[in-house]
């Protein structure tokens, strides 16, 4: 039986992606942010999933503004990166597991999360720069990669209930599949961040600290918490916090925090990052 | 219309909601188009004659020539299509924050190093008396 062994939060802010792609990952201004996801590459590195169910979005580049879904699953082959305007990142191409997606697709709906189905789709940032952050820069990718877009972008995302519960109908989904795989899930984007209008810049560093907590303690509390907190106490885009709650709901009741990380900033973010084991 | 959204007391924010998603389609799928190297240098050459292909109003045709980024998020732009005409100018994303906050990019880089922007005073605009 496949199953889902830990879970990978992260933020995914695009000019880490471009540090390193751009050598400047030993700069001043970079090398603290760096230094934090050293150990998770061994963690990765030790653990060696064969599949990651990525959670990120898209940042207005596989999808346009003509069809926005809230959840798509990517059921391709393989998945190319996106060139965002300035370029698509060097990175591999990303490659997917249509048999197992096409398996969740069947199991999710049936489970009554309407999912969207991606057959065909670039990616971007959102879901590259959690695979360089934890998997470093191989010539091929070590992992098949189940990318899941959430609608994070056009208000309202979905609730954050809503995330955690589409975690547990994941969970339910991997673990009928018959095979032996090991499976992490990211939940990615975060944390607090706001990178429009005057109030661009804020930092809510206490916010972000009991989050963490909580993902281990009172995940049932992170559950409650309504959109506009998120938008005024975390930021506007502090929103894709709920992406985790989907990454938190596919471990099960018990996890075990096994690593943790938080640094401002990176480019107008607060990065944090957290390595949950399920118990 | 719907009673006003409780988003709407968040100061110096434009939350992209449906309705402003609706008022700002067109212009986001201008900006969208500026994904592709060839529509960047066609914009750049006439920017008057490339956004006439696009069915934007004449406050948003003038705002994306005054690079007006706020004005730009109220009339239904969204920050990551936004980015797409910053970086076609050739500009960081921290340069068009920066214009959006009203400082130099440097002063919005330094004050992120130094922790962000905290959230008092910035978390309503009632608390502000703003209204």
């Amino acid at each position: 039986m496949a199953r889902i062994i830990a879970g990978v939060g992260t933020s995914h802010t695009p000019a880490i992606g471009a540090a390193i792609d751009n050598g400047r990952a030993g700069d001043n201004y970079w090398a603290p942010m760096f230094r934090g996801y050293e150990p998770s590459k061994e963690w990765m590195a030790k653990t060696k999933p064969d599949v990651v169910i990525m959670v990120y979005n898209d940042h207005v580049n596989a999808f346009d503004f003509k069809i926005i879904p809230t959840f798509a699953l990517g059921c391709a082959e393989e998945f190319p990166i996106a060139d965002e305007g300035w370029g698509a990142r060097p990175v591999p191409i990303v490659k997917g597991y249509p048999e197992l997606a096409a398996h969740m697709i069947q199991s999710l709906v049936l489970d009554e999360f309407d999912m969207t189905i991606v057959n065909e789709m670039q990616v971007d940032h959102g879901l590259t720069t959690p695979m360089s952050l934890l998997f470093g820069s191989p010539k091929e990718w070590p992992v098949r990669v189940i990318p899941l877009a959430v609608n994070v972008i056009q208000y309202p995302a979905p609730t954050g209930h809503r995330c955690y519960m589409l975690g547990k109908a994941i969970k339910r989904a991997v673990e009928s599949w018959d095979e032996d795989l090991k499976v992490v899930i990211f939940g990615t984007g975060g944390m607090s961040h706001q990178i429009q209008g005057p109030r661009a810049g804020l930092v809510n560093k206490t916010f972000d600290t009991a989050f963490l907590d909580d993902l281990s303690r009172d995940p049932e509390r992170l559950v409650k918490i309504p959109p506009i907190e998120y938008l005024r106490d975390a930021g506007n885009e502090a929103i894709e916090l709920v992406m985790w709650l989907i990454m938190r709901g596919a471990l099960g009741d018990r996890v075990e925090e096994v690593y943790r990380f938080y640094h401002v900033p990176a480019s107008s973010t607060a990065v944090g990052h957290i390595i949950l084991e399920a118990r | 219309m719907t009673k006003e959204q409780e988003y709407e007391d968040i100061p110096g924010t434009w939350v992209f909601d449906a309705q402003r998603a609706r008022k700002g389609y067109h212009l986001n799928q201008f900006l969208y188009s500026l994904m592709k190297a060839d529509n960047r240098k066609e914009f750049l050459a006439d920017e008057p004659k490339y956004l006439s292909k696009y069915k934007i109003t004449p406050e948003q045709r003038e705002a994306v020539l005054k690079r007006d980024w706020n004005r730009l998020l109220h009339l239904g732009g969204v920050s990551y299509a936004l980015a797409k005409l910053a970086f076609t100018d050739g500009k960081t994303y921290q340069y068009m924050a920066s214009q959006m906050v009203g400082v130099t990019e440097g002063e919005y880089v330094a004050m992120m190093q130094s922790g962000g922007r905290s959230l008092e005073g910035w978390r309503s605009k009632r608390e502000r008396g703003e209204r």
